[in-house]
């Protein structure tokens, strides 16, 4: 056995009691440094917290008066500390991957009772490590370079302040956007809560810069569809759709949009509470100012005829010959910021929306209170014309709800509290707001809670169970034609129906419907909602699990303005730092192709999960690439000719760690074991 | 031929004996043979669950068990009754379930040399077939004496949409399947929002106010709507509202004369079955009145989903002319559906 | 409504809350109850209740157990299921209904005989004919709490008999009569047992 000949140092860990409880440490390390010594073990040292500077202190100073050659460290999980004991033994130089961490607290420990078992089971791993080291070889990280070039997917809030960021700081930026002008939910909202700040105001300023910006590329009405490479060095090919507009001669002047005789109605901008035009731009602050023409209901494109935009446009931009383009980007990072939809209420059945007229979602409502909006900030009923005298405001529609999602949306007691008083202080309506609790943890929030409490909006405790139009005559009678919210009002401890003209429902907030595939398509996780999954969700709550790839914003979760911006600026500074570093240092752990013993029966090329296999077609046979492969040993289990192993998990480590298991008895005792 | 075992209930013998009636009379032209449990015992309603709810599933797990070991039985047993309906279906899921409730359940039905397999009998109410296997399309084919100009109110009451614990209805609240089967025998339906509501089941014994307060709702709903009658699918609906609605009217001091029939009344005089075929007369709130007006020529159909697949949703309303702020777009109106 | 006797007087159960769902065969998530009010606000029956459901829930877990038993709530349910489709936790509320009715009839704590007693001459029905009789129900349970109706409902119940709708004889007992008794005497043992 190769650990033989080198010089082992094992080290074992008490952490506290964690270990120390369950597994007699003391004894292990005795029965290590006796029982393990003709298998390498030169000295073996137990110490109350091994991660502490004292601890590592003992590993460096052993390698440097005993020259150890090989360090095996009896511990908590690699996810914890493998960093810092590597750190421990590159002080010392030793090379950091002849450090192996064995796990006796997640593994032995932590999910066994019985001492004696349990440290019999120590000394298994102990030896398994002790084996494996012998066979380990010093590895060198691999380095890519950055290319100092980021790619923001999203143009909201979150993704315009990362892109902003980074290119103030002098880097180019590609900001990807699927709608026609970037702004994103902000910019449909009237005003933001507690600062009742009007969200356009402080946005545009935002949207323009980013406009504008030498080292901003916009691509709006544009979508990722292809993302190749890894960390430093992606290569990303976006899909430009046709506007049918001709950029460079457009002056947004907005005559093609005036002149378009086709109406339809805006599901996106307007929440479907108004309507645009076919040609459109979609709000008057667009950016880029470019209209784009909805192609499916333009008539040109339906019956060839119409065309007045065309004979109407003064620089003669409308090109109705435009395709699609495909635009291929080099990037080094890439943020995602693809934002939040909205829970649909019409899943909701007892609510009634898109069944009872005055029903209306949260964005419909910031729609209509917006001055700029569809009733140029009229607060009235679907009909247009009549101003509700009584407003239901109901909160955790679809949240809170193992019906539908089970989590809190978090914003939407806040944007109930905002709907009152914006309700309170355009009409002279009374306004109830129906909710289970008041969230409002964050800076003035509680302060904005009382504020609305001054106001006079009636709070009910108690989660709405109907919204009807069926009275129960002859005592509702005079409620005719009126809403009745049905609802325990817990507080009391009755059931009311209360009379209302207007109710707004407080819809959840979602990951978009192609999240998915979003995941997919830049190779991180999402969880089954589709919500982004990062990296730690306490400590590293805007990068993901795989390099390169930062999230910011709703993406991540539902969250208010300052946290998405917060997010927007943390991804932009990780990357900044990135990028002055000019290059990466990735692990070296990954799979490589003995091209001599591969065949080229390519079974391994579609299981690669990084996309990391390359075949050669003229040479008949595979390439890893290390940059992408992250060693997770998919290739290496299923190639049939064993041509694939992995730097790090070589053949030779994996079955001498197995051999090591092997040789300690139940009861703790060495035994020969006989190889196979 | 299609062949189910069947769970009549108690009320089908006397109180909803027009139920039975009109279910025998259709099911030839409809090819349903319905054989029925030998020896079924009762489902125990809602009085046995206050009392043990142990012992009252193991009472309908007989059932299931008989169901189960019948000779010539299908795999699927089903109900008309919609509470018998809801307590075979709700206790077979919880058999399912729950393995411990099955091993008590299975305990005690071996003291009576019986056993029930969890999950080898497919509970299903009546409507589900008519909606499912045989298709509201079929339905169709066989009527011969449209009910064109008759207005009725669809009442489907609670038990046969909820709990739904197979999640085999899209809509628990407003689904549309029932009026569709309406519409197809040509019968004009009205908009009836409480159409999953209770009809207090019981509490006209336990609780009069109550129980006639829930009748009342129902009733003075069909009435506001100008619905000739309530066309229900439970004994019980049928029950509470044409036998007590003369103390309802005492109670409330009110005059309504709403005729509550089965649904499969409607559908035999569809047929051209002849009335007294159907138990029709038996009713307490005549529907002579409301019956002189059938027989105009026939809709045109409209394509059949079955229950689980259904565009149910709300009911649909008369669309406003488009004045004032614009609607969202419902399922199946504009092909966009909610996720 | 409230109760008549003030909460003071009765000591507080805190297992109240495991007795209750013990006595549920399966899992209720009683205790995942967020007192939202969504059942309260649901319920057809809730006007006539001396406590919504919800409250009822806040009464288990506050270990009020005379009040609890007393209640008319469970009694007053109509099992419509309409607030177990919504309940957002997923609470089965009509089984704990069930479940707190048992227990009320066991200890005797019903708040008046009515219901418990409906209860009982249908299950004597079953144990005795293994069918419901329907007119043997409605005539004993009259005869002891509805005296005063009887001549209000007359003409309906002639008009019931005249259309054939109710039959004077009892049923006929079903075959396996004394195999169902068999069984569900076995059920209440291991009931008890459990």
């Amino acid at each position: 056995m190769s650990s033989a000949q080198e010089k082992i140092g094992v080290y074992v860990c008490h952490c506290g009691s964690n270990i120390a409880a369950t597994v007699d440490v003391e004894a292990v390390s005795e029965w290590a440094g006796q029982e393990l010594a003709d298998k390498g073990v030169v000295v073996a040292r137990d110490s109350k917290f091994m991660c502490a500077s004292s601890g590592q202190e003992l590993i460096e100073k052993d390698i440097e008066e005993l020259g150890l050659t090989r360090v095996v460290v009896a511990a908590c999980s690699p996810h914890m500390h493998e960093k810092t004991f590597r750190g421990a033994c590159a002080r010392a130089g030793l090379n950091p991957y002849l450090c192996e961490l064995v796990s006796i607290r997640e593994q032995v420990s932590w999910v066994h009772s019985d001492r004696a078992a349990a440290t019999a089971k120590a000394k298994a791993v102990i030896a398994g490590g002790v084996l494996r080291v012998g066979e380990q070889v010093p590895l060198e990280p691999l380095r890519v370079p950055i290319n100092p070039a980021t790619l923001v997917v999203g143009g909201g809030i979150a993704g315009i302040t990362t892109a902003l960021e980074i290119a103030d700081a002098g880097f180019a930026v590609h900001l990807v956007e699927r709608q026609p002008s970037i702004g994103g939910h902000m910019a449909q909202f009237d005003k933001t809560f507690p600062t009742l700040d009007c969200a356009a105001c402080i946005l545009t300023p935002r949207m323009v810069d980013a406009g504008m910006h030498k080292n901003i590329t916009l691509h709006t009405w544009s979508e990722v569809t292809d993302v190749k490479g890894y960390v430093g060095n992606f290569t990303v090919t976006i899909k430009e759709r046709a506007r049918y507009i001709n950029a460079e001669l457009c002056t947004g002047c907005g005559i093609c949009q005036e002149k378009c005789p086709i109406r339809v109605q805006d599901n996106a901008f307007e929440a479907g509470l108004g309507f645009r035009k076919v040609a459109y731009m979609p709000f008057p602050q667009a950016v880029p100012k470019y209209p784009v023409i909805d192609g499916p209901n333009c008539t040109y494109f339906e019956k060839g005829t119409c065309k007045a935009c065309e004979k109407f446009c003064p620089t003669n931009a409308i090109d109705f010959t435009q395709v699609d383009r495909d635009v291929v980007v080099e990037v080094g990072n890439i943020v995602l910021a693809t934002g939040f939809e909205l829970f649909d209420p019409r899943r909701i059945e007892q609510y009634g929306y898109g069944r009872l007229p005055n029903v209306f979602t949260s964005l419909e409502f910031e729609r209509m209170s917006n001055a700029a909006g569809p009733t140029n900030g009229r607060i009235v009923l679907r009909d247009g014309v009549t101003e509700p005298k009584t407003v239901g405001v109901i909160h955790c529609v679809g949240s809170r709800d193992r019906n539908f999602n089970s989590y809190c949306s978090a914003i939407c007691c806040m944007q109930s509290l905002k709907f009152a008083h914006l309700i309170r202080d355009h009409t002279d309506a009374t306004v109830y707001n129906f909710y289970i609790d008041i969230r409002a943890p964050g800076k003035a929030y509680d302060e904005f809670y009382q504020r609305v409490l001054e106001e006079g909006t009636v709070f009910v405790r108690g989660r709405v169970a109907e919204v009807t139009d069926s009275l129960r005559l002859p005592a509702e009678a005079d409620a005719e034609g009126r809403l009745i919210i049905q609802v325990e009002d817990t507080l009391v401890g009755t059931q009311r129906r209360i009379p209302v003209d207007m109710v707004i429902l407080s819809a959840g907030l979602e990951p978009p419907a192609d999240a998915k595939e979003t995941a997919r398509l830049f190779g991180i996780s999402c969880s089954s909602d589709g919500w982004v999954i990062e990296r730690h969700p306490k400590l590293d709550p805007v990068a993901t699990m795989t390099d390169g790839v930062f999230a910011a914003g709703c993406a991540l979760w539902p969250r208010d303005i300052p946290a998405s911006v917060s997010n927007g600026a943390a991804a932009a500074a990780r990357i900044l730092g990135r990028i002055q570093q000019k290059e990466m240092a990735l692990e070296p752990v990954r799979a490589t192709v003995d091209e001599a013993r591969c065949s080229g029966c390519r079974i391994c090329n579609d299981l690669c999960p990084y996309n990391a296999i390359v075949y050669h077609a003229d040479r008949a046979v595979t390439e890893v690439n290390p940059a992408l492969c992250q060693g997770c040993g998919t290739c290496v289990a299923a190639c049939p000719a064993g041509a694939i192993s992995g730097t790090g998990f070589s053949d030779a480590q994996i079955l001498s760690q197995i051999e090591g298991l092997l040789m300690v008895s139940a009861s703790g005792q060495l035994r020969e074991v006989v190889p196979a | 031929m299609s062949q189910y075992v069947y769970y009549p209930g108690c009320s089908m013998d006397a109180s909803a004996r027009a139920y039975a009636d009109s279910l025998e009379a259709i099911s030839g032209p409809l090819e349903l043979q319905l054989i029925e449990i030998d020896d079924w015992n009762c489902c125990g309603a809602t009085e046995y669950m206050g009392i043990s709810p142990t012992r009252a599933y193991t009472l309908v797990s007989r059932n299931l068990a008989l169901a189960e070991a019948q000779k010539n039985g299908s795999r699927t047993l089903v109900a008309a009754c919609s509470a018998c309906f809801m307590n075979l279906a709700k206790t077979e899921n919880y058999l399912r379930e729950d393995k411990t409730l099955a091993a008590k359940v299975n305990a005690a039905l071996e003291a009576g040399g019986l056993h029930y397999t969890p999950g080898s009998i497919d509970v299903r109410h009546l409507l589900e077939i008519i909606f499912d296997d045989i298709g509201i399309a079929a339905v169709h084919d066989h009527v011969t004496r449209p009910l064109a100009g008759l207005r009725v109110a669809p009442y489907l009451g609670c038990l046969v949409t909820r709990p739904d614990l197979d999640r085999r209805w899209r809509s628990r609240e407003h689904p549309q399947a029932f009026d569709r089967l309406l519409r197809t025998l040509g019968a004009q339906v009205v908009d009836f929002p409480p159409r999953t509501d209770c009809c207090g089941g019981h509490m006209t014994q336990i609780s009069p106010a109550t129980g006639f307060e829930l009748i009342r709702r129902l009733v003075d709903a069909a009435d506001k709507a100008g619905a000739d009658m309530l066309v229900t699918t439970c004994p019980m609906c049928q029950m509470n509202v044409d036998a007590y609605q003369a103390e309802m009217n005492h109670y409330f001091k009110t005059s309504y004369h709403m005729p509550i029939l089965f649904f499969t009344q409607l559908i035999g005089l569809a047929f051209g079955i002849p009335a007294q075929k159907l138990g029709i007369g038996t009713e307490i709130v005549s529907s002579r009145a409301a019956l002189a007006k059938i027989g105009i020529e026939i809709p045109v159909v409209e394509a059949q989903q079955p229950v689980g697949a259904g565009a149910a949703g709300p009911p649909r309303r008369p669309r406003a002319k488009q004045t004032g702020l614009p609607m969202p777009a419902m399922p199946g109106e504009s092909g966009e559906a909610p996720r | 409504m409230p109760s008549a006797a003030p909460a003071h007087a009765t000591p507080h159960d805190v297992a109240f809350q495991d007795e209750v769902r013990a006595v549920i065969p399966r899992m209720s998530r009683l205790e995942m109850c967020v007192q939202c009010g969504t059942c309260g606000g649901s319920c057809p029956s809730a006007a006539d209740m001396d406590h919504t459901p919800r409250m009822v829930f806040a009464m288990v877990r506050a270990g009020q157990r005379q009040e609890v038993l007393r209640s008319n709530t469970p009694w007053m349910c109509v099992s419509c299921y309409f607030c177990a489709v919504r309940c957002p936790q997923e609470v089965h509320i009509p089984d704990v209904m069930y479940g707190l009715k048992a227990m009320a009839t066991r200890e005797g704590l019903v708040p008046d005989s009515v219901a418990p007693d409906f209860s009982k001459t249908f299950v004597d029905n079953i144990h005795r004919y293994g069918r419901s009789y329907e007119v043997g129900l409605i005539a004993r349970h009259y005869l002891r709490h509805y005296l005063t109706r009887l001549p209000g409902m007359a003409p309906m119940g002639i008009g019931m008999v005249a259309k054939g709708r109710m039959g004077f004889r009892p049923p006929k007992a079903i075959k396996g009569r004394d195999d169902l008794r068999k069984i569900l005497a076995r059920a209440e043992e291991l009931e008890a047992g459990s």
